[in-house]
């Protein structure tokens, strides 16, 4: 096998979201076939089921929450999978491989956000919400200016989200298929296209479903037989891991992941906000028919989550114990071959051979589709549902309209998805869901968070705050050490964290709170007058159904 | 009109007790996550030889059952949240939907 270089940032520097940006010049291997045969028995499969989602497709609700009946089981499962990207199931196992201990924080760092969403987000979102987060945040204010808001926020998360994700996949088709990366990136912008344009939430829901399953059995299975190897005892595993890893003890204890107490508290801070405050994650919320599933959904989700954490951290010492000592996994320089993020990959080979080795190749690119896909209907319903029916339209466009335009906007995003792609081939592009994250805690998550709970929110505090709060997160990055320095190669970063939620989200709150207790506005007035009756509905659900029947 | 239905809820005491109920659960359980959490980044920040000290002599450190604990305690309490209100907030709730006057 030819020497293949992989580098990311994590080798360098204590970024955690580079972990889930597969980034770096990679060599292609050779044509993998039974991971190619088996990816394509995915596709095949998904596009049928596709076309059964399109069959049944009518309504708008239909189209962007699949007519609201999925249920909670279901919806935990297709949460869980959009949370599990490939970039994760792989980044975090390398992580793992790489330096023990800080995989796991990495992990509870994300998983942490969800039993907050479930608390204090779920049930509201699901009893005021329709199709779009964009729906609640808008509920009892003015919809022109809270929709442009909501929807350049969501169009800036699915871009960065998308780019990172569309990069991956084809860094990922060359060192596990063998195939060239345009053909990659070309290859997952047409299938989630078709995905989302003919069989809209419905289809996407099972694309992620399916997905979820295969990788969480996948994942058992190594996990599995990593345990059997040292007879079922833990220790045994750590005590190998320890006297081969070139670290040693150092794998079982916090490494350079958090260096300082600021940089800890703002990355916490974009972790939970930002989980609460993404897009595509929110839209599942409205795929089911009520709060008490919504709960369901959060509850099943948190479940596999953590389930699917704690395999990764098996699998990552697996990796250092089973692939240490094996040098067919290793180039000439002593590196794992294909770089720290493959360890799951060759792991899954040195326990299941060259068939398993190809179902988790497989797995593992359905993985970013089916993310992919869920992101695209995302950004395609706010160009469709919240610009142009809410405020191009002020809501008198017909469902056939809506939905043409949805599926126009699906079309545009995917090839604008593809051209990026190419384009950031080469790019560093491990800021970007660090970005995405930070934009969702400093515009989308303040808005909203503040819609449901604060009486005095108005229009114009949200929309001056929600904006604020986006650029600040944008600018604190670019010029933060990530960006300014690594790779734009200046010596020292004018704002010197790597995280700047902590700033912007603070920022975001402060600039809502202070525009809108200054409104004076008859408008104002109006819209904190509102608020009773939202609340009444927020916690009991009355009218949520009328609305959903629209 | 959801309206109506609103104005008849808001004279409704068992409304009131279910948001004050809901909120102190919800309240009470987010504040042990967020203490939780952040007690634990604070110690990687501040004092990662305390999580990295061996747990009985072998190669396990502290941090291990800390980190996999933090995981299984945020699955359970989402599990007595989801427990709580099926059993209580959604009888209450449709007590208060099943009152309202038509």
């Amino acid at each position: 096998m030819k020497v293949a270089l992989f580098t990311i940032s994590i080798l360098f520097g204590s970024n955690v979201w580079a972990v889930d940006a597969l980034s770096g010049a990679v060599e292609q291997q050779a044509l993998n076939i039974p991971a190619v045969v088996m990816f394509l028995i995915f596709v095949t499969a998904t596009l049928g089921i596709t076309y059964w989602a399109s069959k049944r497709m009518r309504s708008t609700s239909d189209y962007y929450v699949a007519g609201g009946g999925i249920t909670g089981f279901q919806n935990g499962l297709a949460i869980a999978g959009d949370y599990m990207s490939a970039a994760s199931f792989l980044g975090i196992s390398g992580l793992v491989y790489l330096s023990g201990y800080d995989g796991l924080i990495y992990s509870i760092g994300f998983l942490i956000g969800w039993p907050l969403i479930l608390f204090l987000v779920a049930e509201r979102l699901r009893n005021l919400g329709r199709y779009t987060f964009a729906d609640v945040v808008s509920y009892r204010l003015e919809q022109l200016p809270i929709r442009t808001l909501s929807a350049f926020g969501t169009l800036a998360v699915v871009a960065l989200y998308l780019i990172a994700q569309m990069v991956g996949a084809g860094k990922l088709i060359q060192l596990l298929f063998g195939l060239p990366y345009q053909y990659a990136v070309v290859m997952v912008g047409v299938l989630m296209v078709m995905y989302v344009m003919f069989g809209g939430m419905l289809a996407t829901t099972w694309v992620q479903i399916i997905k979820a399953v295969l990788l969480l059995l996948g994942a058992s299975f190594i996990a599995f037989m990593v345990l059997k190897h040292v007879d079922f005892d833990l220790n045994t595993l750590f005590e190998q891991a320890v006297s081969v890893h070139p670290k040693g003890l150092d794998i079982m204890a916090p490494g350079g992941l958090i260096s300082d107490p600021v940089s800890a508290i703002s990355l916490g801070v974009a972790l939970i906000f930002g989980t609460a405050g993404l897009p595509h994650i929110l839209m599942r919320f409205f795929t089911v028919s009520n709060a008490k599933q919504a709960r369901r959904s959060v509850f099943f989700a948190t479940g596999f989550i953590g389930y699917f954490y704690i395999l990764t951290f098996v699998i990552g010492f697996g990796a250092i114990v089973l692939l240490s000592k094996n040098p067919e996994f290793f180039d000439n320089n002593g590196l794992l071959l294909g770089g720290n993020n493959m360890a799951a990959i060759h792991l899954s080979k040195a326990v299941g051979g060259d068939f398993f080795l190809g179902f988790i190749s497989a797995v593992a690119f359905a993985t970013i589709l089916a993310v992919v896909s869920g992101l695209t209907l995302a950004g395609a319903s706010a160009i469709s549902h919240d610009l142009y029916a809410c405020v191009i339209k002020k809501g008198n466009s017909s469902a056939k309209q809506e939905i043409r335009v949805s599926k126009i906007a699906t079309v545009i995003l995917g090839s604008v998805a593809i051209f990026l792609g190419i384009l950031f081939e080469d790019q560093n592009i491990a800021f970007m869901v660090g970005l995405a994250f930070a934009i969702a805690a400093s515009a989308n998550f303040p808005t909203l968070i503040l819609s449901m709970y604060w009486q005095g929110l108005t229009t114009r505090g949200a929309f001056i705050g929600g904006f604020t709060g986006l650029l600040t997160a944008a600018v604190l990055v670019i010029v933060g050490p990530i960006v300014w320095v690594d790779i734009l190669g200046n010596e020292e970063a004018l704002f010197p964290y790597k995280y700047p939620a902590l700033f912007s989200v603070s920022i975001a709150f402060l600039c809502i709170w202070f525009f809108s207790i200054t409104d004076r506005s008859k408008r104002a007035e109006n819209e904190r007058k509102k608020f009773e009756h939202q609340f009444i509905r927020s916690q009991t659900g009355i009218g949520a159904h009328d609305a959903a029947d629209h | 009109m959801s309206a109506e239905r609103y104005e008849q809820v808001k004279q409704n005491p068992q409304f009131h007790q279910l948001v004050k109920q809901r909120s102190r659960w919800a309240w009470s359980l987010a504040s042990i996550i967020l203490i939780m959490y952040f007690s634990f980044i604070l110690l990687i920040a501040f004092s990662p030889e305390w999580l990295g000290q061996s747990l009985s002599g072998g190669v396990i450190t502290i941090g291990i059952p800390i980190g996999v604990l933090i995981i299984l305690v945020a699955i359970i309490l989402t599990g007595v949240y989801v427990h709580k209100a099926n059993k209580d907030f959604d009888r209450i709730n449709q007590e208060i939907i099943s009152k309202i006057k038509q």
